[in-house]
């Protein structure tokens, strides 16, 4: 099992969600994505698209402007 | 299971009519959006909104509002460039790398006398009429004309 982090700090909608998505793509059934951002709608956004995408959200820390949120695929 | 592996996922499909740079965003982000949650997603390039297919068409679109001659989209450029929005390059080959699928209007070309060989042929998956579109949006989940 691998783990991916992608570190999306200063980037704005849709930036978050896209390199999210491509990150999950890249990634194996099991691997863990981790990823860093600061854009605040994007913290309650990555969620939705984790659920929509039938992922597992492990944690979602920080601030809205400083967070780290990490999902299994 | 994921959408991922569903025999059909939900669509979205667009109509891009306007070649607008502000219409196009609009367009992307939202075409970026859907396919970052899973969906698949179409975009229609058809009469203004497919001179931005031209080569080197993309960025060139006026402002919908305040153009003023260029003035108000260099302001609205240089806000968008402060606060690190995507150019529309990178939001197109993010569109393409997800799988985003794009249609040019055969009508349209022959209206304006653009040829293939104007187009970014390599961002282009199909040449359609409304019959593709109608087919795609029948079974679309979000449709919409921008």
């Amino acid at each position: 099992m691998a783990e991916i982090k992608i570190d999306i700090r200063g980037e704005t909608c849709p930036v978050p969600l896209v390199e999210t998505r491509k990150a999950v793509r890249h990634a194996e059934v099991g691997d863990i994505i981790e990823v860093t951002g600061t854009h605040p709608t994007s913290r309650k956004e990555i969620p939705m698209a984790v659920e929509a995408l039938s992922l597992t959200l492990l944690s979602n820390e920080g601030t809205d402007t400083e967070w780290v949120i990490r999902i299994r695929r | 299971m994921t959408q991922e592996q569903k025999a059909s996922p939900e669509q979205a499909t667009i109509v891009l009519h306007s070649g607008d740079m502000d219409k196009v965003y609009s367009a992307l982000i939202v075409a970026n959006g859907a396919l970052a949650m899973g969906m698949e997603a179409s975009i229609y390039f058809t009469f203004w909104g497919l001179q931005r297919l031209e080569k080197g068409g993309l960025e060139k679109g006026p402002l919908s509002k305040m153009h003023l001659f260029g003035l108000g989209k260099w302001m609205i450029k240089q806000r968008m460039k402060k606060s690190n929005v995507a150019k529309l390059e990178r939001l197109m080959n993010d569109f393409k790398t997800l799988g985003g699928r794009i249609i040019a209007c055969e009508m349209t070309m022959d209206i304006m006398g653009i040829d293939a060989d104007d187009l970014r042929q390599d961002w282009i998956d199909e040449y359609g009429a409304v019959g593709t579109y109608v087919q795609e949006a029948r079974k679309s989940e979000i449709t919409l004309f921008i």
